[in-house]
């Protein structure tokens, strides 16, 4: 990252910047090739492509390519990186303001079967201005605090925008509109189903984790059974559930009763579980093995116990690599839970499969976008939170 | 190591055995059914799907690691390293896309069958492959590197002699990855008409057949453990190769 930092301090004399003409490339293909926006006479016939032009009211219009065409200036030459950052933040504003436009714009007054939906040219140009904005963040090696603190940010656009209703003409909250309730059930079976695997996957991985190191002949056949584990496909392994959790719920009392089934939210969540051992047990066996043998001496000279040791010395400082471990299981199980949709567990999965079946693309995002954002979140908040943990001053308030 | 061996060879035979005549089996998954239901998944020839299943995967693994290695040698050259703080943070976001929501929105564009299915499988490979690739080759030692230029290699030759194939054990434990993954994502593709094992997979979720279920799983994971140990021992060898020539 340093390299990449000097090279474009010290490339001065070149006055374009070379990933800006990409980027200008890209936004010059977006602004005036493809189209902005979709529109479709109801959900499930063929879009027709309306350009930015036609798909805004002229002064709005021409007010966002004006926009779009100085940001792509601004990432063509070679500025301040922090002008980048702004340029492309406002940018990527004006965009998604945009676009609720288009769809009030488009929707004729009082047709509900209408659909606008964002157009491959909207995407394109979303995708080249948070090129540029991921860009810029890379080159400023902000601290954690202040990552966390931008996210908070965008989540706060995100969320005045949809309260405000300015994307209510927009295909996706139209499907919204039609299941609201159902998008919330789902969202909060999807978000148990991953954090709820989570912490089991913790609270028993750990422990096994810290068995293996004092009990290093079990290690490899432990690891060899978690790692062939992570080799079955997703699907297949929720399938196969399906049998075994029947049986128990038919034979073993009371089972039924707290919800354990064939099908539904049970065996996702222990297909779940099974991924998420993995990382857990071999990030805190590796964890483990990298504290430093001296202070391993140092405590025990100390007159401290094994349990003492362990919980004062050795886990506060495999705490990082155990958190690395819960970051990759977090990210995972989130996208995996879409697949609990197709044994009957729910999850935003349900809508991906739903709108793939009835060829509605915009139930499909309904399903994925959110699945993608709650999963980018998450991998962006517990980074932030794993280099923090990495810190010396936060690393004892931890011990 | 060689009972590892005889386990193996067992798994491919009884593997291959299935491939060719599944109704054999049928005494064993007949069991699983209910109420008469077919034991063995007969819609279709098993060894076509599982050869339509590997040869997607082969393809989209082939298209990903040209392109990913090609992207890591050029970030790690000078007159890319411009875009190496991006390209790390790209493939640290994009690993957060689930598999299912590429596959579905590679629909719209695409429409059903093969096609999405193989630009969901290469869009998901590029990661794993392209992040081992940037660390085999940011990992080449400076001192491996200074001793090539000064034995008057040209930067071409130091990338193919030197280089590419200190870094060719992490690459292709990247290549692993994203075949493992791909192998599970290719059965995904069955939701959205590609042809390949997931058909069976799905049918027996449809159907409420755990025979179907099991027999279609089995297949999978068997080709996936199999194939994540073939390329662990190519690992291996080219591993033990490097060092006693090293």
């Amino acid at each position: 990252m340093a390299q990449g930092i000097s090279t474009a301090a010290t490339g001065g004399r070149v006055a374009l910047d070379k990933l800006g003409v990409i980027l200008a490339v890209l936004v010059a293909a977006g602004a005036f090739l493809l189209p902005f926006a979709t529109f479709r006479a109801n959900r499930i016939v063929l879009g027709e492509p309306r350009s930015l032009l036609e798909a805004l009211a002229p002064a709005e219009a021409w007010a966002l390519l004006a926009l779009v065409v100085a940001g792509g200036g601004v990432a063509l030459l070679r500025m301040p990186i922090r002008v980048k950052l702004a340029a492309s933040v406002g940018v990527l504003c004006a965009l998604l303001v945009a676009v609720g436009r288009a769809g009030t714009f488009l929707t004729p007054e009082g047709n509900t079967f209408a659909r606008v939906s964002p157009g491959s040219g909207f995407w394109l140009l979303l995708f080249a201005f948070a090129l540029m904005m991921a860009d810029a963040l890379s080159r400023l090696a902000l601290s954690p605090g202040k990552r966390l603190a931008g996210l908070a940010v965008a989540a706060a656009i995100l969320g005045a925008i949809l309260v405000s209703g300015l994307w209510n003409d927009l295909s996706i909250l139209k499907e919204y509109a039609n299941r609201s309730g159902a998008f919330w059930r789902e969202a909060g079976t999807h978000v148990l189903l991953a954090f709820g695997s989570l912490a089991l996957a913790t609270a028993s991985g750990v422990p096994i984790g810290i068995a293996l190191t004092r009990a290093p002949g079990l290690r490899g056949p432990v690891l060899n059974v978690l790692n062939i584990v992570q080799t079955i496909p997703s699907i297949a392994l929720f399938g196969l559930l399906i049998a075994p959790m029947a049986w128990i719920a038919a034979n073993v009392p009371g089972a039924s009763a707290i919800g354990i089934a064939g099908i539904g939210a049970a065996p996702a969540l222990v297909a779940l579980y099974a991924y998420s051992l993995l990382p857990v047990v071999s990030n805190t066996v590796v964890g483990l093995d990298g504290v430093p043998r001296q202070t391993v001496d140092a405590a025990t000279g100390m007159g401290m116990t094994d349990r003492q040791r362990l919980a004062q010395v050795e886990l506060p400082l495999a705490f990082p690599v155990i958190l690395t471990g819960i970051r990759i299981v977090l990210v995972q199980n989130i996208g995996l839970a879409t697949i609990a949709a197709l044994i009957g567990g729910g999850g935003l999965g349900v809508f991906v499969f739903q709108g793939i079946g009835q060829t509605a693309m915009d139930l499909v995002l309904l399903g994925a976008v959110p699945t993608v954002v709650l999963a980018v979140a998450a991998a962006i908040v517990l980074d932030a939170l794993v280099e923090m943990s990495e810190r010396p001053g936060v690393r004892e308030a931890h011990a | 190591m060689s009972a590892g061996l005889v386990v193996r060879a067992i798994a491919l035979a009884i593997l291959l055995a299935f491939l060719v005549a599944p109704e054999a089996f049928t005494p064993v998954f007949a069991p699983l059914t209910e109420r008469g239901a077919p034991a063995i998944y007969t819609q279709a020839d098993m060894l076509a799907l599982a050869m339509n299943h590997l040869g997607l995967v082969a393809a989209a693994v082939v298209a990903a690691t040209i392109v990913s290695v090609g992207l890591a040698i050029v970030v790690t050259r000078p007159f890319g390293a411009e875009f190496l703080p991006l390209s790390r943070s790209i493939a640290n976001i994009g690993q957060t896309f689930p598999p299912i929501a590429v596959l579905a929105l590679a629909v719209p564009a695409l429409g059903f069958g093969a096609a999405p299915t193989f630009v969901a499988l290469f869009l998901y490979g590029l990661l794993p492959i392209f992040e081992n690739a940037l660390t085999g080759l940011t990992n080449v030692q400076p001192a491996v590197r200074e001793a090539a230029t000064g034995m008057g290699m040209t930067q071409r030759q130091r990338l193919v002699q030197v280089e590419l194939p200190l870094a060719l054990p992490v690459i292709l434990a990247g290549i692993r990855l994203s075949t493992v993954i791909a192998l599970a994502t290719a059965t995904i593709g069955s939701t959205v008409a590609a042809s390949t094992l997931g058909e069976v997979i799905i049918a027996g979720l449809l159907t409420n057949n755990v025979a179907y279920i099991l027999q279609g799983g089995l297949v999978v994971g068997a080709l996936a453990v199999l194939i994540y140990d073939a390329f662990l021992w190519l690992e291996r060898a080219l591993a033990r190769r490097m060092g006693r020539t090293a």
